[in-house]
């Protein structure tokens, strides 16, 4: 393929999405639309997934054993718990740790207080395990595991936070699909549409260049390269929204609420946005090229 | 060389088009095919160019079994041919110039070729002067030399011409006629399918006659058989 078919081809492109301006316009619209509502919930998606990442990390679970248990029990049964597949990592809290944090914690500059517990450690019996899981998605599972083990006097978890972040973000995935999946049916009718408009137009055009011995490819060539053209445009507009959009967001959010990044952080845009921008750009331009693609398959039978 | 042996072509309607045609012409030849409406004339140009498939026989042009042909080959084989129209077929929105030379940017010609062979190809029809008017602002003669300018732009080996004086008034078609016959004796293998007798009797030569799909008449060097 020679630079000249290129040139040859990008110019009729042009020529296309100019000549059929409003329906070229309507095309890009809906692919912008279906591009934002995607970047919309990429981004929403994203930093809950970065704030579930976070809780896998800091949030554990805590398993406190029945007073009997001496330390060796608790260790035996420490191993079996880090036997298991979910655990990413376990640290163990003896009775004598656990006082001394607490003591540090409760008693700081006022030391004296603690003193008549020197001998009598009021949290014997508080030893345990704080355990953290790869997945939190199988705290559920993990704690019924836990709870079920003889000796185990009690078990602690967040189980509202982490079940609240969880069914949000399997709504939240479930919705965007949706969303997106019909957005993508509709941008892909209506660019189906500009290129058969486009196709009736040049079809004398086609017809000649037919005749006189183009190949398949020269003739579709044009078509291809308008859906692939008004595909960048209908993903390159709505990315540039949601630049702007998100650093505002991010801004405005910390700003009114300033107690909000001690309780959540944002994926900083510079992370969020190069991954955005490529899968947003191949679903523009797939939307421009496949339905372009099969249109002119169909209209243009050489 | 362009043979066609026992050629017959039945529509899916069931209206047979070509009956048994056999038909000879050599390299360099002029000819004119001739025949009223529904003769067979348009069938038979279209299995030339490979729009339409045979029901039956063989068809050879130059060196190309066109029964044989890949529909891969099929632009090659093409780019081998000249096509000229009737409705001249002509893009409006584009200059003199660029209609020329259309023809080589879709089989990818390098832009320097193009601006060194459009000028001539146009000087050869007449037209080097007019180089930058639209179709519109063309008389019907004019439009028509464009339509050969186009056909000839790649130095096809045979030119058809599908009733190319139908649309022109005698003067004119006298001169496309003319211009036709100009480009054969530079070597060209020309075919003119006519249903206007006058042409025929003015420039003379061979003229095949069609009629009911059946070849009536094979005359060479003047004359024509009438159909009925």
């Amino acid at each position: 393929m020679g630079i000249s078919v290129v040139w040859y081809s990008l110019k009729q492109g042009i020529r296309n999405i100019w000549k059929n301006v409003w329906f070229s316009l309507a095309s890009v619209a809906t692919i912008s639309a279906c591009v934002f509502l995607f970047c919309l919930f990429f981004s929403i998606i994203a930093n809950i997934h970065a704030v579930v990442k976070n809780m896998e990390s800091t949030v554990g679970i805590t398993v406190l054993f029945e007073e009997g248990l001496t330390e060796a029990d608790i260790l035996a049964l420490g191993a079996a718990i880090g036997g298991r597949n979910e655990v990413k990592e376990m640290v163990y809290v003896s009775a004598k740790e656990a006082w001394e944090t607490f003591r540090q914690d409760y008693f700081a500059g006022h030391e004296e207080l603690a003193e008549g517990f020197a001998e009598d450690n009021p949290l014997a019996g508080s030893a345990s395990y704080e355990i953290y899981l790869y997945h939190i998605d199988d705290q559920d599972v993990m704690v019924a595991y836990l709870e079920a083990l003889d000796g185990v006097r009690q078990v602690n978890y967040s189980h509202a936070v982490m079940a609240g972040f969880a069914g949000f973000n399997r709504v939240a995935s479930l919705l965007s699909l949706a969303v997106i999946g019909v957005l993508l049916a509709v941008a892909m009718f209506l660019i189906s549409n500009t290129i058969s408009v486009a196709a009736a137009f040049r079809k004398q055009e086609s017809q000649i260049m037919r005749l006189i011995g183009a190949t398949n490819f020269m003739i579709r060539a044009p078509f291809i390269v308008e859906g692939v053209l008004i595909g960048m445009v209908g993903a390159g507009i709505p990315l540039a929204g949601m630049y702007a959009l998100y650093t505002w967001v991010v801004e405005y959010l910390a700003s009114r609420f300033s107690l909000l990044p001690g309780i959540f952080s944002f994926m900083p845009i510079e992370e969020i946005y190069p991954v955005m921008v490529a899968v947003a750009v191949a679903l523009g331009v797939g939307i421009g090229f496949f339905g372009s693609f099969f249109t002119i398959r169909k209209y243009l039978k050489v | 060389m362009i043979e066609i042996l026992d050629v017959c072509k039945t529509y899916e309607t069931g209206n047979k088009a070509l009956r048994n045609i056999d038909i000879a012409i050599d390299d360099g030849e002029f000819v004119f095919i001739m025949g009223r409406s529904g003769s067979g004339k348009s069938t038979l140009l279209k299995l030339l160019i490979k729009e339409a498939e045979p029901t039956s026989g063989q068809i050879y042009v130059n060196d190309w079994d066109l029964q044989k042909m890949r529909r891969r080959s099929v632009p090659k084989y093409r780019r081998t041919l000249g096509m000229v129209f009737q409705d001249f077929r002509l893009l409006n929105d584009r200059n003199v110039f660029e209609n020329v030379a259309f023809a080589q940017r879709v089989v990818g010609a390098p832009s320097r070729a193009i601006r060194e062979s459009v000028p001539q190809t146009l000087k050869l029809v007449g037209l080097s002067a007019k180089y930058k008017y639209l179709p519109k602002q063309l008389s019907g003669g004019e439009q028509q030399r464009v339509a050969i300018a186009r056909a000839l732009i790649n130095r096809p080996e045979v030119l058809l011409a599908d009733e190319p004086t139908g649309n022109l008034d005698y003067e004119n078609a006298v001169e496309i006629i003319q211009l036709l016959n100009d480009i054969n004796r530079l070597g060209t293998t020309v075919v003119v399918v006519t249903h206007s007798q006058e042409i025929v009797e003015q420039m003379g030569g061979r003229v095949i006659t069609l009629d009911k799909g059946c070849v009536v008449g094979d005359e060479i060097k003047g004359g024509y058989l009438h159909g009925d």
